[in-house]
């Protein structure tokens, strides 16, 4: 059974719904603690959303120097699958692991509320179970949520298919697709060899039908069955 | 010896800077309408010993590029005086 460690940090706040989520696709979830020296030979790392070290300085800042993050460095190098969600992308940018920054919503508002998304890329170890092109909505929860990065760094993202999933518009006509202005409507981005992802939206919020929808549920089965290499990009 | 540091931190030149446009709006509204580039940042003050005041912003460089500004949204100045905070 696939073993997949969840970080808690100081601040941390969905930690149990993304043990529940790794769960119920089938996989064994447990607590890492941020002064934890070792992943405990988990196969995936989930860094969860919340409010790590109150997102004093910086979302995040703070968080990446944990000596958890060492063993997280390593595992991701290693080319293991991790995974960080909102507050835990944060984090992967601060540490330098994904590319780029997320900075204060451009409306400066707390915005808690579904999105909707595109899947731009399925050969990551958290999003093989969709379709590409396929539209998911689900949650966000988030004020320090707008993707940012210089204009090279933006071509280069799309030059690797870097990009994981987008905001489109489509939940109806008067809601906006981009929430927070995130540059080319990035929502989710992922390491040049796609092993390390981060997303701002919470599948974890949504993966159980009996929430009314379990959209985010195919995000933690992709990562259960990404021990298979992917082969093809359909 | 101790020298006393300011580092100001503010949002990078070109970047969308919300709050600092918001702070410019509510300046427009309390009739300050000649008030224009409004940014808003952070200010960080602490106590450094070192040798030189050269050593003293070195250090203060490095801290700045490894964890109190960050390299791809922020750019920061620092101010070095002699003396700490007394």
């Amino acid at each position: 059974m696939m073993r997949v460690a969840v970080v808690r940090f100081p601040g941390s706040n969905c930690e149990p719904e993304a043990c529940r989520a790794v769960e119920r696709a089938g996989g064994e979830a447990f607590y890492v603690g941020h002064r934890d020296a070792s992943l405990r030979d988990a196969d995936a790392v989930v860094l969860p959303g919340g409010f790590s070290y109150g997102d004093y300085l910086r979302s995040g800042a703070i968080a990446r120097f944990s000596p958890v993050m060492e063993a997280i460095r390593a595992h991701a190098a290693a080319g293991s699958p991790v995974l960080g969600i909102c507050n835990g992308f944060q984090i992967l940018c601060e540490a330098g692991l994904l590319p780029g920054a997320l900075v204060r919503n451009a409306e400066l508002s707390y915005l808690s509320r579904p999105v909707t998304l595109r899947v731009e890329r399925r050969d990551t170890p958290f999003s093989s179970a969709y379709r590409e092109g396929e539209l998911i909505t689900i949650p966000i929860g988030h004020g320090d949520g707008r993707y940012v990065a210089p204009e090279a760094v933006l071509d280069q993202l799309e030059a690797n298919r870097q990009i994981v999933l987008r905001y489109v518009a489509g939940g109806g006509a008067d809601v906006p697709g981009n929430p927070n202005a995130s540059l080319r409507d990035i929502a989710a981005v992922c390491s040049p060899s796609g092993n390390v992802v981060g997303m701002m939206p919470h599948p974890e919020r949504l993966a159980d039908p009996a929430l009314g929808s379990d959209a985010g549920h195919r995000v933690f089965v992709s990562l259960l069955s990404s021990t298979r290499p992917v082969t093809s990009n359909r | 010896m101790t020298w006393r540091v300011h580092v100001r931190i503010l949002p990078r030149t070109g970047l969308l800077d919300p709050q600092g446009q918001a702070v410019e709006h509510a300046l427009a509204a309390l009739a300050f309408p000649e008030v224009s580039n409004v940014h808003v940042g952070k200010a960080i003050a602490l106590d450094v010993a070192a040798s030189s005041a050269a050593e003293a912003e070195a250090r203060v460089r490095t801290m700045c590029d490894r964890l109190l500004a960050n390299p791809v949204t922020e750019d920061y100045e620092i101010d070095i005086e002699p003396g700490g905070a007394a």
